[in-house]
């Protein structure tokens, strides 16, 4: 990307931002125990959210976790079986979609095809019955804030699927909502263009001061655009914080797996410490489990390390294989009792590869594994 | 460039069948008409100037063309919220509907309309719930009149008329509907900006199905209608079986194939009006 010194068109773009940010107030946003449920399927179960004035949440998890259904509840699609949603300070359950001032911005876009994009933006306008001069000023407006001056007498089958994103988005900023919904905005994007795009949203957002909630199955996504991360699984929320707390310190056996990668080693509490099955105790003041407890021990791939020498909180393991993945070197290795491990590190310059053979598996000092006890049946 | 060549050699066969069976009548049928009297001795303009001089016959031209435009209207007033609500339907309530839609089809024409003769009858349905609902103190005349005539089409061309629209709509995108809601329109303003626009080719196709067998459906017009009530098929027929005056039945033939065409060119040019994307 190149960067440009600023010329009076970027500066007069910029001051049209603040204006429209001055006009826009942001409102939070309360989900409180919100029920819903296809049939006999719990679809969302007692989800309890604030998304905060000018705060970017995302919803993430696998297809089938209720994230959609939840975001449909908030736009007015779905009526919920029971809770509340409260924008504002309004609770906004008994008004249709159309009266509620959310935003939404499609996976697919819904853009009206047989309208031009000037048309498909003064929709929503048009619809609250602003006058044609304001109108023509907020399309132009719009156009200039999504960088797309220019293409208004396109129509959206002439435009790209990265321009019929800014379109869609356009479109939803036009009639100023209290709250912008983005259902899975970056789908549909190819893996260069989604990262532009989650820049530009991020930038939107932060300008006008929006409270946001965005759904994804896409953890990268989520980490990289979002204040916060709600992350769901069959209807609830299983974890709710920021980006890295959620990736340091996941509360659940199922958040761990979910973001990011990690090795889960079998072990027994043992004085306070852990005996893991691969052989090695591990010095963790453990939280207060009982003596003879099984559970599992969750490490990231980047806070293990191989060496040489062998001590009581290391065990042995067979490297097989190291893979360079771009700065970092990925080391497939085998415990004794059969379990294998990723490990990363970082991949000194024209580096390649470990010696493959016989090795010690240490944790690296700033590492903290999680620790999640094993039900026992 | 070969595959041109043999391309119309295959094509051959079927050509050569279309215009001795298709074109070739046509062609007589007009040559027919061309004629003065009855043997077919004498060639002339005459049934021509006969049948567009005289206001009776220009007012079944105008009466039948009318019928079409009739039926296409009444049609597409049902046929719309039926559509709309098909396309939100559970996939279940949707194999129901569509049953019911295509029941029409599996009955003759002829047994149809002999049902609404039941139905519009002076005893009949209709009148029977008038009459006990006290919304009138005589029998409607239903029977031998154009809105009897038009509410049995109504019911015998509906298909025609749902399915190129519920094909439409179904390709439409769900999402359009709920980003018109988000957006701050209601229902009704969805449904005239987003849901009518992009379904416009659908209701072209089904318009013009209805329009064409609406203005040619010769027993529904002479059972419901009556003697009362004459269009160009059964002027047709009574010239030609009843008078054996061919070449007039000639005129009034080609009349009804060419304003029936010049309808359907004309939703065809709406149509193109009408491109969405």
């Amino acid at each position: 990307m190149a960067w440009k010194l600023p010329t009076p068109d970027h500066l007069r773009e910029v001051a049209t931002l603040s204006q429209s940010a001055q006009r826009l107030t942001s409102q939070q946003l309360l989900l409180s125990g919100i029920i819903h449920s296809y049939g006999t399927a719990r679809a969302v179960d007692d989800v309890t959210l604030e998304v905060k004035a000018g705060e970017l949440v995302a919803l993430l998890g696998p297809s089938g976790c209720g994230k959609t259904t939840l975001l449909r509840i908030v736009a007015g699609f779905i009526r919920q079986a029971s809770g509340q949603v409260v924008i504002g300070d309004r609770a906004v359950d008994d008004l249709p979609p159309n009266l509620r001032e959310v935003g939404i911005v499609f996976q697919n876009y819904a853009l009206f095809p047989h309208m031009t994009v000037a048309e498909n933006i003064a929709y929503g306008l048009v619809a609250r019955g602003v006058g044609k001069a304001e109108q023509r000023a907020r399309v132009a407006e719009m156009l200039a804030t999504v960088r797309m001056e220019g293409f208004a007498d396109r129509k959206p089958r002439q435009l790209s699927g990265g321009q019929q994103q800014r379109i869609a988005l356009a479109r939803a900023l036009a009639v100023q909502p209290r709250i912008l919904l983005l259902d899975e905005p970056f789908a549909a994007l190819d893996k260069n263009l989604r990262l532009d795009m989650q820049i530009e949203i991020k930038r939107l957002q932060r300008q006008f001061g929006l409270t946001a909630i965005l759904v994804t199955h896409d953890q990268e996504e989520a980490m990289s655009i979002a204040d916060r991360i709600a992350v769901m699984n069959g209807g609830r929320i299983e974890q709710l914080g920021t980006p890295v707390a959620i990736y340091d310190e996941p509360a659940t056996p199922f958040v761990n797996s979910f973001i990011g990668s990690s090795n889960i080693l079998d072990g027994i509490v043992e004085d306070g410490a852990i005996r893991l099955a691969v052989g090695a105790v591990l010095p963790c003041n453990a939280p207060n489990l009982p003596q003879g407890k099984p559970v599992q021990v969750s490490i990231r791939p980047e806070q293990l390390m191989l060496v040489r020498d062998a001590a009581p909180d290391r065990f042995p393991v067979t490297l097989t294989l190291s893979l360079p993945i771009g700065g970092q070197l990925i080391h497939d290795v085998a415990a004794s009792n059969g379990a294998t491990l990723k490990i990363a590190t970082a991949r000194h310059p024209g580096g390649t590869s470990s010696l493959p053979g016989i090795w010690h598996c240490a944790l690296t000092p700033e590492a903290k594994p999680s620790i999640f006890p094993v039900a026992t049946t | 460039m070969r595959a041109a060549a043999v391309d119309w050699r295959l094509a051959a066969p079927l050509g050569i069948v279309y215009l001795a069976l298709f074109a070739a009548p046509l062609l007589l049928l007009l040559g027919i008409s061309l004629h003065v009297d009855q043997d077919l001795q004498q060639w002339g303009l005459d049934n021509w100037t006969k049948f567009w001089g005289d206001a009776f016959y220009r007012g079944v031209v105008w009466d039948t063309l009318r019928l079409g435009v009739a039926a296409v209207l009444a049609t597409s007033l049902f046929a719309w919220p039926l559509a709309v609500f098909f396309c939100n339907a559970s996939p279940r309530t949707q194999k129901i509907l569509i049953f019911i839609i295509l029941l029409p089809l599996l009955t003759s024409v002829v047994i149809r309309t002999f049902a609404w003769i039941v139905i519009l009858a002076r005893e009949g349905l209709v009148n029977q719930v008038v009459l006990s609902l006290g919304l009138s103190a005589t029998p409607l005349r239903l029977l031998q009149t154009e809105t009897g005539l038009i509410l049995a089409l109504m019911q015998i061309e509906m298909p025609l008329m749902l399915l190129p629209l519920i094909s439409v709509m179904r390709g439409l995108d769900p999402n359009l509907l709920d980003a018109s809601r988000a957006l701050g329109a209601g229902m009704w303003r969805g449904f005239f900006r987003v849901i009518l626009p992009l379904s416009l080719p659908g209701w072209i196709a089904g318009a013009t199905l209805v329009f064409a067998s609406a203005c040619t459906a010769f027993i529904s017009q002479s059972v419901i209608g009556g003697a009362r009530l004459v269009y160009l098929p059964s002027l047709i027929w009574q010239q030609a079986m009843v008078v054996y005056d061919w070449p007039f039945a000639a005129v009034c033939s080609v009349t009804l194939l060419l304003t029936v065409l010049a309808g359907i060119m004309m939703l065809n040019w709406l149509g193109r009006y009408a491109r969405t994307d």
